[in-house]
């Protein structure tokens, strides 16, 4: 058993968790970053890198790249974080350069608005380690602690590459840093990402937000999980027998491959609209879309290679935990998210925040609760802790392969998730629930590591049903979320909050600027009835 | 998936075994890191990246190759392996991948 104390503990270090340590130490904390993994390694950065929203101080530029932002997410964004956000980014992106992060150039400029994965997270590990932060790798936490009045007070798990060795940190400010969930369904990356933060922080009271927005799906040649998609821009796709697949733009294709995958056809891609003179600079632009089809014998330019497509969850979705105050924090006093974990509505609203927004929200976030929990320790004596949360932990007789199985059955497929319909996503809950009331009743089982599979399992569940119960109050289509043929309605531009365990609800939030607001709802229609 | 560990090529510095991701390596009785647990891998090649010794090749399949698959052949694969940590420019006398980047040129042309 090891036993730490620390001012700030961040759990994950992705970006969010490792801009949050540099955050915290900056501020003058003692900081512990546990990761489930490798911090530097682990996450879909580290291993797909991150176009980022950079915007330069121009205020114009600024104001524009905002408002675009804020249309393009159906409304539900909140336009001052989305200021604050480029504004941190840009500022950080700077110190990524002034500790020399190896930017290309062009005309004699440094052009910062890419981040190659492998680089990015391998300096920003060194510059956590020489701030003087303890890194504790292949630590997965399972549960938060909390003191007496329910302040969330450190974090326990286990040490996988030491026999399993439990281990405590206590600490007087929390930040998760967790990432999204991804379902483990292999997209390169995101099998780390199991929403295991968010399960920790729901068994505290922690409210979610935007999980209805969770049905990310991305291409990846069939053969592998590649799920980079800027190069499809290039793409002309085929059925099998070599018709032409209509799309209205290459990339906007998504949709209509998704249908015809869906219905059981193949479809190949061939990135055969690529310029000659572009073909270097795409290879050396995403060098990790290229290799496995390198080694698996495709050139791109010139082969069809089949595509498939492989669900990202809340990893390139946008739901994730609510966040209450400018310095990231979540409803359970003293717990900070930051990153993936966090909804990034704020951002995104109803729409993916991959491809740039993510990114940056997981630099500025991190930053901002890196801080507030640096704020919030410095104000608090080392707390009185006690582990809290259940589902995993205590070892029972379900196995967790065929529960992780049994989630991924109702969100993996294209007709379940991707396509939602209300029946559908009915049942699927049914089914969900009851996997829930039996692993509550039963647990799940599992000895030493085992145990961190046993509370990915139980972390999947809780995910789905949250995604799902999100689904099904929201009565239109909008942004990620698509239900049925139903339009977009103008009564629905507001968030809709979840949260609960054992018992889920749902209820609506207010929008941004209450002159936005919906009409007054009738009674059977207010917060609270929409479960 | 990852597929072959060169026991020739490999110096035994245990980085493969720390930075994967989902801990799919474990020390061998020589050292040499053996796959303990291929279902895991996630086929993110950071392994490939960070070995020093170039001893490690990284199949593009989220599947395992059947048996006699020359994706898990040392001796057919050769110059493959170590591959991503050529493309990411890390190794004596190498520039970083990051200096070439270019996704600039793409993500402009979507906005334009
Ligand atoms: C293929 C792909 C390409 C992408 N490209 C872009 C892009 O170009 N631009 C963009 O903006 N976004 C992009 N994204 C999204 C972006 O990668 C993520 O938003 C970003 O990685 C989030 O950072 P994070 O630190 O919150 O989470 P992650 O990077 O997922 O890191 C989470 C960390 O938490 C650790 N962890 C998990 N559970 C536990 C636990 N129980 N205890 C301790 N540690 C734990 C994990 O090991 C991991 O290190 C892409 C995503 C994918 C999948
Ligand atoms: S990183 Fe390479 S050299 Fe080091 S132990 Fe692993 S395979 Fe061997
Ligand atoms: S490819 Fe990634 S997940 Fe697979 S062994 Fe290598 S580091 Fe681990």
């Amino acid at each position: 058993m090891s036993e730490r104390e620390a001012d700030v503990l961040v759990l994950g270090g992705g970006p969010a968790g490792t801009w949050a340590a540099l955050a915290a130490a900056d501020a003058g904390a003692r900081v512990v970053l546990a990761d489930k993994g490798y911090c530097g390694t682990s996450g879909p950065t580290a291993s797909g890198g991150n176009n980022l929203w950079y915007v330069p101080p121009d205020p114009e530029a600024r104001a524009t790249a905002v408002a675009a932002r804020f249309e393009a997410g159906g409304r539900l964004g909140d336009r001052a974080w989305m200021a604050r956000v480029v504004d941190e980014t840009y500022r950080r992106v700077g110190d990524l350069a002034a500790w020399g992060y190896p930017f290309p150039s062009e005309d004699g400029a440094e052009v910062r608005g890419s981040l190659q994965g492998p680089e990015y997270m391998r300096r920003m590990r060194r510059r956590v380690h020489r701030a003087g932060v303890t890194i504790l790798d292949h630590h997965p936490a399972l549960r938060l602690l909390v003191d007496d009045r329910g302040v969330a007070a450190g974090a326990s798990g286990l040490a996988r590459q030491r026999d399993a060795e439990p281990w405590t940190v206590r600490a007087a400010g929390v930040v998760l840093a967790t990432g999204g969930c991804a379902f483990l369904s292999g997209a390169f990356g995101t099998n780390v990402d199991t929403g295991d933060g968010h399960l920790m922080a729901a068994e505290l009271g922690a409210e979610l937000s935007g999980m209805e927005f969770s049905a990310a799906y991305a291409l990846s040649p069939a053969h592998g999980a590649h799920t980079k998609g800027l190069m499809m821009q290039f793409a002309t796709y085929t059925l099998g027998d070599g018709t032409l697949v209509d799309v209205p733009d290459p990339l906007g294709a998504r949709e209509r491959i998704a249908e015809l995958l869906a219905a059981g056809e193949r479809v190949f891609a061939r990135l055969d609209r690529a310029p000659a003179e572009l073909r270097e600079a795409m290879r050396q632009a995403q060098p990790n879309y290229f290799l496995p089809l390198d080694k698996a014998g495709i050139d791109p330019f010139r082969d069809r290679y089949p595509v498939r497509m492989v669900l990202e969850g809340t990893v390139r979705g946008t739901g994730g935990l609510r966040i209450v105050g400018d310095d990231c924090a979540t409803t359970v006093p003293g717990l900070f998210a930051a990153g993936d974990v966090a909804t990034r509505e704020l951002v995104s609203g109803a729409v993916s925040g991959g491809g740039a927004y993510n990114g940056a929200w997981a630099i500025a976030s991190g930053t901002f609760a890196g801080r507030g929990a640096a704020r919030f320790a410095a104000g608090r004596g080392r707390p009185h802790a006690v582990p809290s949360g259940g589902a995993g932990p205590a070892g029972g007789t379900l196995d967790p392969a065929a529960v992780v199985a049994a989630v991924q059955a109702e969100v993996l497929p294209l007709d379940r998730n991707y396509f939602r319909t209300r029946d559908g996503l009915r049942r699927s809950l049914a089914r969900l629930d009851a996997l829930w009331r039996r692993l509550s009743a039963e647990g799940l089982a599992g000895t030493g590591r085992g145990r961190l599979r046993a509370r990915e399992a139980a972390a999947l569940t809780a995910h789905a049903r949250w995604a799902y119960r999100a689904a099904l109050a929201r009565e239109e289509s909008r942004g990620l979320h698509r239900l049925e043929d139903l339009p977009l309605r103008a009564d629905l531009e507001h968030r809709i909050r979840v949260g609960g365990l054992d018992e889920p609800w749902t209820v609506r939030e207010p929008p941004e600027d209450p002159r936005l607001a919906p009409p007054p709802v009738s009674r059977d229609d207010a917060p609270g009835a929409l479960t | 998936m990852i597929e072959v560990v060169s026991a020739a090529r490999c110096v035994t510095c245990d980085i493969c075994i720390r930075v994967c991701p989902t801990d799919v390596f474990e020390r061998g009785a020589d050292g040499v890191p053996v796959i303990a647990r291929q279902g895991d891998c996630q086929t993110c090649f950071m392994c490939e990246a960070h070995c020093p010794a170039d001893a490690l090749y990284v199949a593009p399949f989220a599947d395992p190759v059947p048996p006699g698959s020359p994706h898990a052949d040392e001796d057919v694969l050769g110059a493959a392996l170590g591959e991503y940590r050529r493309l990411v420019g890390w190794g004596g006398g190498r520039t970083p991948g990051s200096r070439l980047d270019k996704n600039h040129l793409f993500t402009r042309r979507l906005r334009s």
